[in-house]
């Protein structure tokens, strides 16, 4: 049964060995990329459940007792976060065979798709801080890839600056890894939970130094504020399929990592959260503000990422509060954010890219007249446009509601204050592409041949709409019934609360051990 | 010897930090594997530095003696030295790239992708 826990790693990387090997039939590597991502998809579902019904799973990797080895767990938190990752990456792995075009696909797309899927899954599940950096190393590397590969002038901008913040912040990390290993002698994350309030009752400014370093590394993968102006800058770059899941998951496993060190690390380092709340405040206004003043669908799309991690993270700020029902409120908040909006953002890049495949350019300015020729496309994009502005019954709704409960029950008036006025402006944003893409009549000079692309015939058209409307109809059920999604981000909320059963699975460390 | 460490990371960083600021891509390349060494070392020294005493147990004894060199970061250290060395080369051949399909190694030139 523990054994199910390294499930969402060693797929991937058999499917990424599987592509190598048929790296000289495109079809083939097609279907493994289908398929593959599919299994993964299943075996997190299976882990899911598992872990509903079992609790906390934990493996210790070749039998090296906690917290000697490597630990590998699973509680709700990771499990949700891994499924997650198998819907987006099922979703794209289909959009993937039309929208990858040859070239790419023999330089290796989906190699490097698994291998970023395997980072990702691996991130989520590992139980150890140095092995989180390792997993991050591995899916920055395949994103790496992925953005440069076919080498367009905009494209290696785009990398460059993508490359650069995303190793300084890994430097950071590993700088944040010494120190803390320093100060405690353990990087089994259960273990410093254990050994963190007697570290900080001895060196208090060491471990608040520390905790900022964990938070500006991670922040920069997250997208805070004002760490963020890599992502806009290179998020519209590469193909639609390869942004898509990088603004599906990648800001996200920032975020997690910032949810699972600051709960279960840091969790009482109340100076730490207030900082979060701030800044994630001002990710909120920034990022909107931003999106207001763009024309292009990916780069509003991008700023809106920024702007949406800054409401999971205000979720995770309100750790401030000494009260536990708040505080279990607004942790529920953020998983339920997250897990609405790495939906509800990959379907929009997916959908952005149809729609830039139909006029040949993703400039508003230079199109319109979509809803005429199309009226169901337009219904499509209505519905996680809406739901990320947070429209009900949509999901966003429900993220939204519990997110400004939580931050009126705390009482942080000028933080609600500042989310209702994102999702006023996310709103706009959203009526803006709708306008300017399906409801104006197109602009009189052709401006076609912005973007050369081949022409698109109906069956792969339906391809490229099947993720899509899948990810649309996911968001319509989790609108229509959320309390599914509520217990889960409930039960996650309270294992990170009180983890004694994250401690209890990975064991061993029960003894406090020395190092 | 700690305190040289500590001074010898500090220019490490400092440098590494200096040199990615210029414009030139290959300082900021430059920079960048600074800043890795950095955080190594800083890895190592926080560690704790011992002389001369190897973690190894004596033939027939269950554990090393006491006091010995902790391994754990020397095996963290050579992890990210590996995992530098790779990010680095490919950080090289994307800057050649970039060379090529821009025509510029200027950072400040590299601007289409902002507005």
């Amino acid at each position: 049964m523990n054994q199910l826990v390294v499930m969402p790693v060693l797929i991937p990387l058999a499917c990424a060995a599987l592509s190598v090997l048929a790296s000289r039939s495109a079809r083939a590597q097609g279907i493994i990329g289908v398929v593959g991502t599919g299994a993964l998809l299943a075996a997190s579902i299976l882990l899911l459940r598992t872990v509903l019904e079992h609790g906390v799973l934990a493996l210790q990797i070749a039998g090296w007792p906690a917290p000697y080895g490597i630990t590998l767990v699973a509680d709700t938190l990771s499990a949700i976060m891994v499924v997650l990752g198998g819907i987006t990456g099922f979703a794209v792995a289909i959009y993937a065979l039309v929208d990858i075009d040859a070239d790419r696909r023999e330089a290796g797309f989906y190699p490097m798709l698994h291998v970023l899927l395997m980072g990702v899954c691996f991130s989520f599940v590992t139980g150890d801080a140095f092995n989180l950096y390792v997993c991050f190393e591995i899916m920055l590397i395949a994103s790496f890839v992925l953005l440069a590969l076919g080498g367009e002038r905009m494209q290696m901008e785009g990398a460059l600056k993508y490359v650069t913040l995303n190793l300084v912040s890994s430097a950071i990390f590993l700088s944040a890894l010494g120190v803390l290993y320093g100060l405690t002698g353990t990087l089994n994350l259960a273990h410093l939970h254990q050994l963190m309030p007697g570290v900080a009752a001895e060196h208090p400014d060491l471990v608040a130094a520390t905790a900022g370093l964990f938070l500006v590394s991670f922040g920069i993968k997250a997208g805070l504020f004002p760490l963020y102006f890599w992502l806009p800058s290179s998020y519209h770059t590469p193909p639609v399929a390869v942004s898509a899941i990088f603004a599906g998951l990648l800001t996200k496993v920032g975020v997690y990592a910032l949810i699972r060190m600051f709960t279960l690390v840091f969790g009482d380092l109340e100076g730490a959260h207030r900082l979060l709340l701030i800044l994630a405040t001002l990710t909120m206004i920034a990022g909107v503000l931003g999106a207001v003043s763009q024309y292009h669908i990916r780069r509003i799309l991008s700023f809106h990422i920024i702007s949406q991690i800054g409401y999971m993270v205000v979720g995770l700020g309100l750790m401030v509060s000494p009260d536990p029902d708040v505080r279990r409120l607004g942790l529920l908040a953020a998983v339920f954010y997250i897990a609405h909006h790495i939906i509800v953002k990959a379907n929009l890049f997916l959908i952005g890219g149809i729609v830039r495949r139909l006029r040949g350019t993703e400039e508003l300015r230079d199109m319109g007249g979509l809803y005429r020729q199309m009226p169901w496309l337009a219904a499509l994009f209505l519905v996680p446009a809406l739901s990320l502005a947070g429209i009900p019954p949509l999901s966003g709704f429900w993220a939204k509601l519990s997110l400004f409960r939580a931050g009126l029950q705390a009482g942080q008036w000028v933080v609600v204050g500042a989310a209702i006025a994102a999702g006023v402006m996310t709103l706009m944003s959203m009526i803006k592409i709708w306008n300017e893409a399906f409801w104006k009549a197109p602009p009189e000079t052709d401006a076609t041949a912005a973007i050369t692309i081949e022409p698109l015939d109906r069956g792969r058209l339906a391809v490229l709409l099947v993720p899509a409307v899948g990810l649309a109809v996911l968001t319509l059920l989790i609108g229509l019934f959320p309390g599914f999604l509520f217990d889960l981000a409930g039960r996650a909320a309270g294992e990170l609360l009180d983890p004694t059963p994250y401690l209890e699975a990975v064991g061993a460390v029960a003894t406090g051990g020395a190092p | 010897m700690l305190i040289f460490m500590a001074i010898l990371i500090g220019v490490l960083y400092s440098t590494g930090v200096y040199l990615m600021l210029r414009r030139n891509v290959v300082k900021l390349i430059f920079g960048l594997f600074l800043l890795g060494h950095a955080a190594n070392l800083l890895i190592f020294t926080v560690g704790g530095l011992v002389r001369a005493r190897p973690p190894l147990a004596a033939v027939g004894a269950d554990a090393p003696p006491p006091d010995v060199a902790d391994p754990l970061p020397q095996a963290l250290v050579l992890t990210a030295i590996v995992i530098g060395f790779a990010l680095t080369s490919f950080f090289a051949v994307l800057a050649k790239r970039v060379f090529l399909a821009t025509g510029t190694d200027d950072t400040d030139a590299l601007k289409s992708t902002e507005s």
